[in-house]
């Protein structure tokens, strides 16, 4: 607004010259400032990013990612805990994809606004909001001992669902009403239900932004420590789970235990399994990406 | 789509009465055998917005029915509930009857899917759906079930046609139907309708963002249309009612002023009204 005045004030009478002097430095510093915040947050992420694969990348190799760990885990590889990560990657998008999309399906395309629809979607951004240790003590009450699931795959699964799940339902909700209204009225209009609606046009539609909240959502459970703590990371478990009611390592509470807990550790194979799961998230990341830019390319709308 | 036929009854229901203020003696084919009856009609949304008040309108087949009159009149609402698609808008008030083919389309136990099916609509803007041409016009026969490859081949050619804009379209079916112009994605859309073999159209100012020569194509195919159809148009000026309408109601702040055959109401109204605003004096 304040612009705009003083355009139209300029407008009146002849624009005074160091006035407009003053303005075009007033401009140059503005997107300096800016330019600076940006640096100041993507240059300490490059640093972090580089520094971990110049001193992880020598520590990887193909026995590093396929062997057992050996000799209190200070040699050998890292492969438990890579497919306790995969593991529960996948036990986690199980349980929280149908749910947090059935969900989203629901506000956005059936629920009316009212009361309730608001109150539940307070409840979603406040469930987003909550630490992941919360999370972790909860699955260890609910899943490990009250349904006595113990420390599994399962529980860790459920758990990681739980705190994905408000993750995907926003993102999915917001694919889905970004399909535009006109496309369901002309559905409905030639004599479409609005499940066949909903699964024909909005569905395709809103799929690709779906997608990039899933993996996105994914990609947080994959890298967090606090809600496996308790519920399915083992400490040392030098043998792949069998079933989904095993315990198993994770690598980002593997990475907490070698940096942490065993002396004597080896750097680079901290730093290596630093390596690992950074790739490991980034491939997600690189993933729900990809996605976007794709279906923003071939959008008809 | 039986249910919807099934539940036919005889058409006992037009009052004598007749509300329009002003009727002329012409309109007697359109009171014994009329497809639509609109009876006490009334339509209040939540928010207080467009509505109609009390309205009766009798709609015969085979003819172009024009609803006019100033934007806010009600012609919109009206149409959007001749086959139920103000069911979509939130909480409206809907009071009197919709008699159609002598059922009442607005009783609860309507199949509003067959309704729908029976009662085609195409809106001001064209809104094709982001799949190929082919695709966008066996939508509506696909969500009926229908299969049969050659049957749904035969339905697209007969639609486009009857749309004029075979020629324009027929060799290039399997691409986007964004790629077309606005004119010609507006055919899309009434060819899509047609598809469905509707007995009804209703087009909601179906050349608003039409060039005059879209415009042209759109309105010859409607006079080819309406000895098939019972067709409902909303105009997108005076001229094009002027030009189409075989019958047409005039509407004004959801009151129905005048209705009766095309020619009179835009050489000759009764109501001072309809004189003013055809005369162009307010709108």
């Amino acid at each position: 607004m304040a612009t705009g005045n003083n355009f139209s004030a300029m407008m009146g009478k002849r624009v005074d010259a160091s006035f407009s002097q003053r303005r075009k430095w007033m401009q140059r510093l503005g997107f300096t400032a800016l330019t600076l915040a940006t640096l100041a947050t993507v240059i300490p992420i490059l640093l972090i990013i580089i520094h971990i694969f110049s001193n992880g990348l020598p520590g990887v190799s193909w026995q590093f990612l396929v062997e057992f760990p050996r000799d209190g885990m200070r040699a050998g590889g890292i492969l438990p805990a890579i497919m306790g990560t995969l593991w529960l990657t996948l036990g986690t998008a199980v349980f929280s994809v149908p749910l947090g999309i059935g969900a989203a399906i629901y506000l956005s395309e059936y629920a009316s606004e009212n009361r309730w629809t608001r109150a539940i979607r307070i409840a979603i951004i406040n469930l987003a909001g909550i630490p992941s240790i919360v999370y972790g003590l909860f699955g260890l009450g609910l899943f490990v001992i009250f349904l006595r699931l113990g420390t599994s795959i399962i529980a860790g699964s459920l758990t990681l669902a739980i705190m994905t799940l408000p993750i995907i339902i926003s993102t999915t909700e917001e694919a889905l009403r970004a399909v535009p209204n006109s496309f369901r009225v002309v559905s409905i209009s030639l004599g479409g239900t609005r499940w066949q609606t909903i699964r024909r046009v909005v569905l395709p539609q809103a799929l690709p932004g779906i997608l990039t909240g899933v993996v996105l959502g994914l990609e947080r459970a994959a890298g967090e420590t606090a809600p496996i703590l308790f519920t399915v990371a083992a400490f040392y478990l030098p043998r792949l789970p069998t079933s989904v009611f095993d315990a198993t390592m994770a690598l980002p509470y593997h990475l907490f235990v070698i940096s942490t807990q065993v002396p004597g550790m080896p750097i680079r194979i901290q730093y290596g399994t630093a390596v690992v799961l950074l790739t490991f998230v980034l491939l997600m990341n690189i993933t729900a990406t990809v996605i976007r830019s794709w279906a923003r390319a071939r959008r008809q709308w | 789509m039986n249910a919807f036929h099934s539940d036919q009854r005889e058409p006992t229901h037009i009052p004598t009465e007749m509300k329009p203020r002003a009727l002329n003696a012409s309109m007697e084919i359109v009171l014994t055998d009329p497809k639509i009856v609109v009876e006490h009609l009334s339509v209040s949304y939540s928010d207080g917005a467009e509505s109609l008040k009390d309205i009766y309108l009798a709609i015969p087949k085979n003819a172009i029915t024009v609803l006019f009159g100033p934007a806010g009149g009600g012609k919109s609402t009206l149409l959007r509930t001749i086959n139920r698609l103000n069911d979509l808008a939130d909480v409206v008030d809907v009071q009197g009857h919709v008699w159609l083919d002598g059922v009442d389309i607005l009783a609860p136990e309507v199949d509003v899917i067959a309704l729908r099916r029976k009662v085609g609509i195409v809106f001001a803007r064209p809104v094709v759906l982001p799949l190929t041409i082919r695709q966008n016009l066996t939508y509506g026969l696909e969500l009926a079930g229908e299969k049969d490859g050659s049957l749904l081949d035969a339905a697209v050619e007969r639609s486009l046609k009857a749309a004029a804009i075979w020629d324009e379209v027929k060799d290039r079916l399997d691409e986007p139907a964004v790629s077309l112009s606005g004119g010609q994605q507006q055919r899309i859309c009434l060819a899509r309708s047609l598809v469905l073999e509707p007995e009804v159209i209703l087009l909601d100012e179906p050349t608003s963002g039409l060039d005059p020569i879209s415009t042209g194509k759109v309105e010859a195919s409607l006079q080819t249309l309406k000895e098939g159809y019972t067709i409902v148009l909303v105009p997108h000026s005076v001229q094009q009612a002027a030009r189409v309408a075989d019958y047409a109601a005039f509407f004004l702040g959801g009151e129905l002023i005048e209705y009766t055959i095309g020619k009179q109401i835009f050489t000759n109204p009764l109501d001072s009204r309809t004189e003013d605003y055809v005369e162009g004096r307010f709108g």
